[in-house]
């Protein structure tokens, strides 16, 4: 799919356990971010990265915790800022293979600025944002992800605003590769190898569950008794079905918009479903903005369209500019409004 | 001086010191023989407008117009000019925060100053000799600092009803004898301009674009100089639209050529100033931001790493980003980032790396990065933070000077986030300045803060272009493998630096943050005596750089009546007021501090041997809080905030005032 890619590096042979560090890890017991920790532990070892090449960097809270528990380069940041630190990290070394993690108060909120500049930019980097929109770890607050009436400590009667939709966010800001998962699902090894894949900023939404502060919020799609019903697992080339390809998603030609529809006997074709192509932005937007509910919630590989990345851009003008000049700090400082003084006075 | 500066940057500090003992061990002689043969012939050609209490040693003109007019650029060439004509000197641009103010305007005026002289200047001049008006609004804002006598240039073409209501005059100034204590010099530039220009079939507008370097020419006649290097530059400047080149230059002949023949209504001569002594050498004039930018790419390239600069456009340090984003062969990679935190935080990921991150900001942008900086001191992690100051607080005066921001540099973060903080007090010192804070930074681990403004950044003076060989490289490390006993990312060297280690780097993975670290493994630790054990290591390390620093005396002896202590860019005013006083006999010091924090170690003793102490500053009393706080000495403020630099007349009344 991702003509883009090139692996300039060798594989390295690795296993899980090489991942862990020697820290203890302190999220809650039961926390989403255990499941995703291992799904990244085990995906490392497929792509062949290598520890002392991959840098993960973090802003603040629960999720950012996430680089002291990977055994690799580690960049715990400030809240919000971990797109400009990698942003940094990337630029003074593009052959650094850069991970972002970050939550839906860091990315979206705090952190909303520099989400849509990296992604704009498209900055080759994974960036995986855990949302469980909720503050985890200033106690609870709601979040800019939260649902409309969402109880907390600082919405004692419910919130009012409205939510942010994070894909919908990252296709808005420039996204060429945009994917969602959750923590427990099987499938998220598979995401983050596409993202990886991804040669440019790779973004993925990952629900997960905050036990604590706001449990199973995600239940309505998570649940095994909810899966069939309330996940799309959208794959390149394939038809958007759901509910054991009993139901798919066809577009309704009239009002521009997706519909559900019944797939009688396997017969897609016949039902119009849409088959998906990772390529066609205008779909990804759509399946990103349907409302769960009256649809599915839509998982996996929505959107990857690779373009020029950034730091490729800036290293390609650097070194052209560059070509054929030889840097001689002498005569730079001597350039500009000159003049020599000699013994007779200053000359041009 | 640091001992361990840079060679280069200590004998430049030397041979200034020698320069200046001369000059003042020469002065009383050389001071009476040239007022003398000046005053006598200043008396014949009466016109020219050197007030007769100060020896003509040096003039200072100021060009004003509106900032459509080209004043910038007619300071930028005459000083040019006057280079070339061997006066030392300094300048000072004053322009409006507005990019196109409405024309006329009293807000819309955009000057430009420079003093020049035979001997050395170190301050763009206190009241200016020569007052060229391009029109009321630029009279009216800047008639009442011109001194008694001096001589007003003003465009009558421009006095018209129309402007001269816009600049707020019931009744035209060049008629109505208010400009009785100057004499006045006025005739219709415009008409002159277009007469000139008039081969040239430009349009009206474009014609009189003209008028300054009509104005220019005129001022190159009045002090005997050569226009060739002028045309020249034109010539260079126009080479695509080769009329206008043409234009420009038979506007300035016109003008010189006016200055030769006609009947001025004023008996205005030709003055000839006689070169200032200054070393064989090769020359330049340099901005602020220019010489920071070089002093930066010097820094890197001192240090062999490549430079990563991220930055947010602000004025006045916007200049910055642009000179450097223009220097790719030498390893800079310039990021102009969504904003302020953005320019720091990227600039922290590329130290991480392993570059030398540089950002860049004026006093609001600075405070952006407040939190940020936190990070590099935790962290521990080079980083040049320049902040070109300017009025404040919140956005202030965006294109006026001010040196407020001292309390922030020293102290303005959460937590005990100690953080050296270094001045450059002129343009050319601001390359040495820079030099030294890319030192200091990669040598101890730490973000350093370089202190400049809007005064310094914009201001152009000459600059002996320094031998880059003289300078003493301070290669950066890395640390490469496992050191005996195990890879501890928070290990100390004996500067207290820990050890920095590129991410890409085999066998050395480990993890960094803003948490509490542990000592020597850098493992998160939140336990209150560890906590305490890191707060007293980030401070001792930075309070170890004041051992390798000591303060020298600018002028002036190691004790005595009065000492006045200065930083930053009132270093000129401070030396020059300094100088006079001592003239008249008394006993006075010039203490310049470059090391802001930590200061120099001799530093508390040095102010304890003096009876008394001032700190001229453009604020309100912070280096004076400073060194009251860090020595219990009885420093005595002397404040301006009126977002221009001090006058030499300013700082010598106060220090006769402590004298008395």
């Amino acid at each position: 799919m991702n003509d883009l890619t090139t692996l300039t590096r060798p594989r390295a042979e690795t296993t899980l356990k090489d991942w862990e560090t020697d820290q203890e890890v302190r999220w809650c017991p039961g926390c989403g971010d255990y499941a995703i920790l291992k799904a990244v532990q085990r995906t490392l070892p497929m792509i062949g990265a290598d520890p002392a090449n991959t840098v993960f960097v973090s802003g603040i809270g629960c999720s950012s915790r996430f680089p002291y528990y990977v055994e690799s380069y580690g960049f715990h940041t400030i809240h919000g800022r971990a797109p400009a630190v990698a942003t940094g990290v990337k630029l003074a070394n593009p052959d650094l293979d850069v991970w972002i993690v970050t939550g839906d108060g860091d990315g979206l909120s705090i952190g909303g600025n520099h989400s849509m500049h990296i992604l704009r930019r498209n900055l080759d980097c994974q960036i995986l944002l855990f949302n469980n929109e909720i503050y985890g770890l200033t106690k609870g607050q709601y979040s800019p992800t939260s649902r409309e009436g969402t109880r907390s400590p600082s919405t004692p009667f419910g919130s009012v605003d409205h939510p942010a939709k994070p894909c919908a966010f990252a296709l808005g800001s420039g996204a060429r590769f945009v994917a969602r998962a959750y923590d427990v699902a099987k499938q998220l090894p598979d995401v983050l190898v596409a993202a990886h894949a991804h040669k440019g900023a790779a973004f993925v939404e990952i629900f997960q569950n905050c036990i604590v502060y706001n449990k199973d919020v995600f239940a309505d799609f998570t649940e095994k008794k909810n899966a069939d019903e309330g996940q799309l697992w959208v794959e390149h080339g394939k038809p958007l079905l759901f509910a054991k390809g009993t139901k798919g998603i066809a577009l309704d030609r009239e009002a521009l918009t997706l519909k559900v529809v019944e797939v009688a006997d396997g017969d897609w074709q016949n039902a119009d479903v849409i088959v998906h192509d990772v390529t066609n932005r205008a779909i990804a937007h759509m399946l990103v903005e349907m409302p769960f509910g009256p649809f599915p919630m839509a998982l996996g590989v929505i959107y990857d369209d690779p373009a020029p990345s950034f730091e490729q851009a800036v290293v390609a003008q650097n070194e052209q500019l560059a070509r054929g000049k030889t840097p001689d700090l002498q005569k730079l400082v001597g350039t500009g409004q000159t003049w020599t003084v000699t013994k007779d006075g200053p000359v041009l | 001086m640091a001992s361990l500066s840079p060679k280069g940057n200590a004998r430049v500090a030397r041979s200034f010191s020698t320069l200046i003992e001369k000059v003042l061990r020469t002065r009383g002689n050389r001071i009476r023989n040239a007022s003398e043969t000046n005053m006598a012939s200043a008396a014949s050609r009466s016109a020219l407008p050197l007030a007769s209490s100060e020896p003509p040693e040096a003039v200072v003109v100021r060009f004003a117009g509106d900032s459509g007019d080209g004043m910038q650029l007619t300071g930028g060439q005459f000083t040019l000019s006057t280079a070339l004509a061997g006066n030392d000197l300094a300048t000072f641009p004053d322009f409006p925060a507005e990019i196109r103010a409405p024309q006329g305007t009293l807000f819309g005026v955009s000057a430009f100053q420079i003093n020049f002289g035979s001997s050395d200047i170190t301050t763009a001049g206190d009241a200016p000799d020569i007052l060229i008006a391009m029109n009321p609004a630029a009279l009216k804002t800047n008639v009442m600092e011109l001194k008694a006598g001096g001589l007003i240039i003003a465009d009558t073409g421009e006095f018209n009803d129309r402007n001269l209501a816009k600049a707020k005059y019931d009744a035209n100034p060049l008629e109505d004898g208010s400009l009785a204590r100057w004499q006045v010099l006025a005739f219709d530039i415009s008409a002159l301009t277009l007469e000139s220009v008039k081969p040239f079939g430009l349009g009206n507008k474009e014609a009189l674009r003209c008028k300054n370097m009509w104005t220019l020419g005129l001022a190159l006649w009045l002090f005997d100089r050569d226009r060739q290097p002028i045309v020249d530059w034109l010539k260079a400047k126009f080479a695509k639209a080769p009329e206008l080149a043409e234009a420009n230059i038979a506007a300035l002949n016109a003008g010189h050529a006016y200055g030769e023949t006609a009947e001025l209504a004023v008996p205005v001569k030709q003055l000839h100033m006689a070169p200032a002594p200054a070393p064989e050498g090769l020359y330049r004039t340099v901005t602020g931001a220019e010489a920071i930018s070089l002093g930066l790419v010097a820094g890197a390239q001192l240090a062999s790493l490549p430079m990563f600069f991220g930055g947010y456009p602000i004025t006045p340090a916007s200049a910055i980003l642009h000179h450097l984003s223009r220097l790719k062969e030498y390893g800079v990679t310039t990021f102009q980032a969504e904003d302020e935190i953005a320019a720091i935080a990227s600039a922290i990921g590329a130290s991480y790396a392993g570059a030398l991150g540089v950002t860049s900001s004026s006093g609001p942008g600075i405070a952006l990065k407040g939190e940020a900086m936190g990070l590099a001191i935790m962290t521990e992690l080079p980083l040049v933070i320049v902040n070109s100051q300017r009025g404040g607080p919140s956005t202030g005066l965006p294109t006026k000077t001010e040196q407020s921001d001292l309390y922030q540099a020293v102290y303005g973060r959460n937590g005990d986030a100690p953080m050296p903080v270094i001045a450059a007090r002129s343009p050319a010192d601001a390359f040495d300045c820079a030099i030294e804070a890319c030192r200091i930074a990669i040598q101890y681990m730490t973000p350093v803060m370089l202190l400049t403004d809007g005064y310094i950044a914009n201001a152009a003076e000459p600059w002996r272009v320094p031998d880059m060989s003289g300078y003493t490289p301070f290669p950066a490390k890395f640390l490469d493998h496992v050191p005996e006993g195990g890879l501890k990312p928070y290990a100390r060297n004996e500067k207290l630096a820990r050890p920095w280690i590129k991410p890409g780097t085999p066998e050395l993975m480990h993890r960094i943050g803003g948490i509490e670290k542990e000592v020597n493994t850098g493992h998160i630790n939140y336990a209150p005596a560890n906590h305490q054990a890191m707060t007293e290591l980030r401070r001792d390390k930075i309070f170890g750089i004041a051992k390798d620093l000591r303060q020298d005396i600018a002028i002036g002896n190691d004790n005595g009546k009065l000492a006045v202590v200065g930083w930053g860019s009132t270093f000129g005013p401070i030396h020059q007021a300094v100088r006079r006083v001592r003239r008249k006999g008394h006993d006075v010091a010039h203490i310049h501090i470059r090391h802001v924090w930590p200061l120099p170690e001799n530093l508390g003793d040095l102010l304890k041997a003096y009876e008394k102490i001032l700190v001229p500053e453009m604020n309100t009393g912070q280096l004076k809080t400073l060194l009251r706080d860090q020595y219990l000495v009885d420093a005595r403020p002397l404040n301006k905030i009126s977002g221009q630099p001090f006058r030499i007349a300013e700082i010598e009344a106060a220090i006769e005032g402590m004298l008395e």
